[in-house]
């Protein structure tokens, strides 16, 4: 049932029609998500990104609106994403001497956390009995979405459903990683940020840069890193679990 | 403000002509990412124009990932034939690679002595 069906309102046609609607409601819905965010301490249910994407899937659903419509608008904030990955730089760049020091813990813990992000999916997937083609689209889950949807081909698995499950995995791990962190007495915000980097990409590090910017330079350096790892790893890994 | 959008965006295109004319698993940005670093470190510092655009950016990552976030839900009916099982797949590798990985780095830190 939709608002359309209803009541296919002249308003509604116009407002559907004007990708300026949409770009709106984008930016009014994730302002309404950071306030609740705020509100709430910055509490890690309360993820701005998960909050305005109920918001806008909420309208777009009631509305009948396809998603392609909504994205016309939506891509301006979208396009944003390829610079701000190139942004990323910047707090690297701050933390280098720290990350210069420590380079043989970054190497030894990206392979580590990349083996464990492709062979943990691999095996709990295999377990619940997920077909080979799923696993196939699972496999790269762990690495941003332009990435994982070219291993995702390469390997044989569905890119559109890969696209989908590294969000998940992206809104998942920004919410789990403060209380996980806390649970497990991690204290050092370096190995708080690049265990989030390597487990959720750039939603999660959207989150470390938030919290403390040395964790956000430790995510962003191990999202890069497991990007180029993770591409590598997959078509080994899948092939012994196949 | 808008001298550095600018050179980030420019620094995404060619990081995305490199990425297409190697044929290299990496996305552009991803490169733009690598050429920026290496221009500082090179440089010794960031250009100051860079540093307000690009910091302006960053502050609302998150902001960023809505538009293809969205896409969960219209693609949610693909997630639901293998729904659930799918589900308990994404909380508990993503949280055991995030515990496994946060354990080894504090792990090889002390064992290396680098720490802070």
């Amino acid at each position: 049932m939709s608002l359309r069906s209803l009541d296919p309102g002249q308003f509604w046609i116009y407002l559907a029609e004007q990708p300026l609607f949409f770009l709106a409601l984008t930016l009014g819905a994730y302002l309404v998500g950071d306030r609740i965010a705020a509100a709430t301490g910055r509490s890690p249910l309360a993820n701005p990104v998960l909050i305005a994407i109920i918001l806008v899937g909420a309208v777009l659903l009631l509305s009948g609106t396809p998603h392609q419509r909504y994205f016309e608008g939506a891509r301006f904030i979208h396009v944003l994403l390829g610079p701000a990955t190139v942004a990323l730089a910047l707090p690297i760049f701050r933390n280098r001497a720290l990350i210069a020091k420590q380079w043989r813990t970054i190497a030894l813990a990206l392979l580590i956390g990349a083996v464990t992000g492709i062979a943990s999916t691999l095996l709990f997937a295999k377990v619940l009995g997920l077909s080979s083609s799923t696993l196939a689209s699972l496999a790269p889950k762990s690495v941003t979405a332009a990435i994982a949807m070219g291993i995702s081909e390469q390997v044989g698995g569905n890119p559109p459903l890969t696209a989908v499950i590294v969000i998940a995995t992206g809104v998942l791990g920004a919410i789990i990683v403060t209380p996980l962190m806390n649970l497990l007495n991690i204290t050092d915000y370096a190995a708080r940020g690049f265990a989030v980097g390597i487990s959720a990409h750039g939603i999660g590090t959207a989150r470390a840069l938030q919290v403390n910017e040395r964790a956000g330079a430790y995510a962003a350096l191990g999202m890069a890193l497991n990007g180029l790892m993770t591409a590598i790893l997959v078509p080994l890994l899948l092939y012994l679990f196949l | 403000m808008l001298e550095g959008l600018t050179i980030l965006i420019v620094l995404q295109f060619i990081g995305e002509i490199i990425a297409g004319v190697t044929r290299a698993p990496i996305p552009g940005p991803v490169i733009g990412l690598g050429l920026l670093a290496g221009y500082a470190l090179w440089r010794g510092a960031i250009p100051q124009q860079i540093e307000i655009a690009g910091d302006a950016i960053l502050k609302h990552l998150s902001l960023l990932f809505v538009p293809a976030g969205v896409g969960l839900i219209a693609f949610g009916d693909r997630l639901l034939n293998e729904g659930t099982r799918l589900l308990v797949v994404l909380i508990a590798s993503t949280a055991v690679t995030m515990a496994v990985t946060a354990l080894a780095f504090r792990f090889l830190t002390r064992r290396m002595k680098e720490d802070a």
